[in-house]
């Protein structure tokens, strides 16, 4: 491999790949029995993080910025004027294998533009998992993108090697995706996911007949949607990612804040402000929907179709439906103790272990490290010291966000699950 | 506060030695009593000096009734805790396993005790430490063909990560070296041994000189440190959290930090 030639693609094809948010490399279980190179069991290690305090786990590259679509919000369009390089297979082999000796990374992270079809493109990218798989014996995280349009037999030979594959929907809703990226339909893009999905299924219910199955993408799928490119709502984004999660049994839906890359008049002008709060707060509405037990509709519907920018949507929540507290928390089951603003899952699960040796009151919930600035005025302990006053809504916000205004500047990141 | 009737058991700074005390302790029904590791117990103290004689079998007694009374997360978090080297530990460790000893039912998860809680805490910092290590350790290409890497962890987290690493490069040789306590592990394609080295007088942790390293390697910490100045999106940029995910002192050892 000649260093500088490698070191310029290098260049031009992860500056092209940053803008896909996902750096997962958990919730794959693939061991390392062959005492061969890697291992991807357990959660996922972050080995850096870049300047805006995202995660850096995977070599996350294109294979190409060759593209033969005219997509409006990405750098690598057709019509973009930019230099344009491709990897050789081998290439980005020895790029994975070596960084991954030196404990850089847990994998690979391989997507590309469309060069002449999406076959073509496709069976490149099985090309480069098959070649670490079966000739260097790599057993750390390998994540695909899926072309839309790909076959479905390319699929399914990406997914013998891959641990999660992705496609992602980019645009909410139809008619951006009609506006914003004329060459592509929605069909291609769910197509290959369904494929994924059954194969899944299948996977899963002869392993139980055959323990040898090969494994087919043990990590799930993924996909992600850029925000605030198509002037949708809230609403829309949720009501589309949860039909995903449900439709496709998603493992992860990413929510990347539009960055202005051109004076395309269909978009958000250059130097527009990238949404970082809103995609924080589209990220905290995930995180409610899937580890907190909420429904979508109950945060985000057609009276209340955008989420509030300056309280978490669970303080939101929870001051519109004040009649539901305050809340027991020596009594109260896991369901209404994980609806208490500010307290985040780990206080709750240890809540309910602490409160089985004797009745818990604010010192314990305070040592224990539960975060009591907002929780408070929700819930009622062993002491006869609680909020009394009958605050509205509107009251409790006000003393809420006078007492805490710096804990919203910390939450700006995606990877973060901050109730706090 | 020390008195006269007081005994001061030291031991060697080994985990067995500790449950040789912790031994000792229940054996001759002490009461006033605290543990130190050798050099550690200050000499203004007053009482009686013990030195504890570390031995396997007690050690092991000891351990198997703290695995009678607590769940798996329970017990490593005593090892854990250990680990932190944490001035006092000793003596809250002994707390918190004459707890456990007492107790008719388990107490691993009695947060409302102090000693219970207090250790958790520990554990779990000592516990965090053992990732940042799995997430920072960065291994050179020395020109003998292996793989080398030097730490200075806040705890001893060697004895913790050695099993990550083994399962995960497993078909190559490996050294972590921990400069501050002077000792690493080196896994031969079999078994990861504890090693002590001297080092070049000229030894400099953070370069990677051609007189030690491969000739590739500052090669591809090229390609990595260019690779991570282009994941970065300016206009998101938020240094504030950067330090907090990476905090600073670590820096010198990654080489995509380097100018
Ligand atoms: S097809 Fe993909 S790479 Fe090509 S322009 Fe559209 S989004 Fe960009």
């Amino acid at each position: 491999m000649s260093f500088e030639r490698t070191q310029e693609k290098l260049k031009i094809l992860a500056d092209a790949a940053k803008y896909d948010v996902s750096c997962s490399s958990s919730g794959s279980n693939r061991s390392n029995a062959t005492k061969g190179l890697g291992d991807a069991t357990g959660m996922g290690i972050c080995h850096s993080y870049t300047e805006d305090g995202r995660c850096v786990s995977l070599l996350k590259i294109l294979l190409t910025n060759h593209c033969i679509f005219d997509c409006a919000y990405c750098v690598t369009r057709k019509s973009n004027d930019i230099k344009r390089a491709a990897f050789q297979v081998q290439e980005v082999v020895d790029l994975t294998i070596n960084f991954y000796r030196r404990n850089y990374i847990e994998g690979l992270f391989l997507s590309s533009g469309i060069f002449k079809s999406a076959d073509y493109t496709m069976e490149r990218l099985v090309a480069v998992a098959k070649k670490l798989r079966l000739e260097e014996n790599f057993n750390g995280y390998i994540h695909l993108k899926s072309i839309p349009g790909a076959s479905d037999e390319l699929m399914k030979e990406a997914g013998l090697y891959a641990d999660r594959l992705s496609v992602n929907i980019e645009i909410p809703t139809k008619e951006g995706l009609k506006l914003l990226a004329p060459d592509k339909n929605r069909e291609d893009f769910i197509k290959p996911m369904i494929k994924v999905k059954n194969e899944i299924i299948q996977y899963n219910s002869e392993k139980k007949l055959i323990k040898s199955t090969p494994k087919f993408a043990p990590a799930g799928q993924s996909t992600q949607m850029i925000i605030g490119a198509s002037g949708e709502s809230d609403q829309q984004i949720m009501w589309t990612s949860d039909y995903f999660y449900k439709k496709f049994e998603l493992k992860r839906v990413y929510y990347s804040g539009y960055i202005p890359i051109s004076n395309d008049n269909r978009l958000p002008q250059l130097g527009t402000a990238v949404p970082m709060l809103r995609e924080n707060r589209l990220y905290q509405t995930d995180w409610l929907m899937r580890f907190y037990g909420f429904d979508v509709h109950e945060i985000l519907n057609n009276e209340h179709p955008n989420l509030d920018l300056d309280v978490d949507p669970k303080l939101g929540w929870a001051l519109r439906n004040l009649g539901h507290f305050p809340v027991d928390v020596n009594k109260a089951d896991k369901h209404m103790l994980a609806r208490i603003p500010g307290l985040g899952m780990k206080s709750v699960h240890k809540i309910i272990q602490a409160r089985r040796f004797r009745s818990l009151n604010w010192e314990h919930l305070q040592r224990m490290g539960v975060a009591l600035n907002r929780a408070k005025y929700f819930l009622v302990c062993a002491s006869n010291d609680f909020e009394r006053r009958d605050l509205t809504g509107a009251q409790l916000k006000s003393l809420i966000l006078q007492n805490s205004t710096s804990k919203y500047q910390k939450i700006l990141s995606p990877q973060m699950n901050l109730f706090g | 506060m020390v008195n006269d009737q007081d005994v001061i058991l030291v031991y060697d700074g080994s985990f067995d030695g500790f449950l040789t005390s912790v031994f000792e302790v229940f054996e001759l029904k002490l009461q006033q009593v605290s543990i130190f590791r050798k050099g550690f117990a200050q000499n203004s103290l007053f009482g009686t000096i013990k030195e504890v004689l570390t031995d396997p079998l007690k050690a092991d007694r000891v351990w198997k009734g703290i695995s009678k009374k607590s769940s798996a997360a329970g017990k490593s978090r005593i090892y854990y805790a250990f680990l932190s080297e944490k001035p006092e530990v000793e003596n809250l460790l002994l707390r918190y396993i004459q707890y456990l000893f007492k107790s008719e039912i388990q107490i691993d998860s009695d947060f409302g005790n102090d000693d219970v809680l207090k250790v958790t805490q520990i554990a779990k910092s000592v516990g965090r430490e053992k990732h940042r290590m799995e997430a920072f350790v960065r291994f050179r290409l020395t020109k003998d063909g292996f793989y080398f890497a030097t730490i200075e962890p806040d705890f001893n987290v060697l004895p913790l990560i050695s099993k990550h690493f083994k399962s995960r490069y497993a078909d190559q040789q490996w050294v972590i070296y921990d400069l501050q306590r002077e000792y690493g592990i080196y896994y031969n394609l079999e078994t990861v041994d504890i090693i002590q080295l001297t080092l070049p007088e000229n030894f400099n942790a953070t370069q990677s000189s051609s007189e030690y390293f491969a000739a590739e390697e500052l090669e591809f910490q090229t390609l990595w440190h260019d690779y991570f100045k282009s994941t970065n999106i300016p206009s998101r940029k938020n240094m504030k959290l950067h330090i907090q995910h990476v905090p600073k002192r670590y820096w010198k050892y990654l080489s995509e930090k380097m100018e």
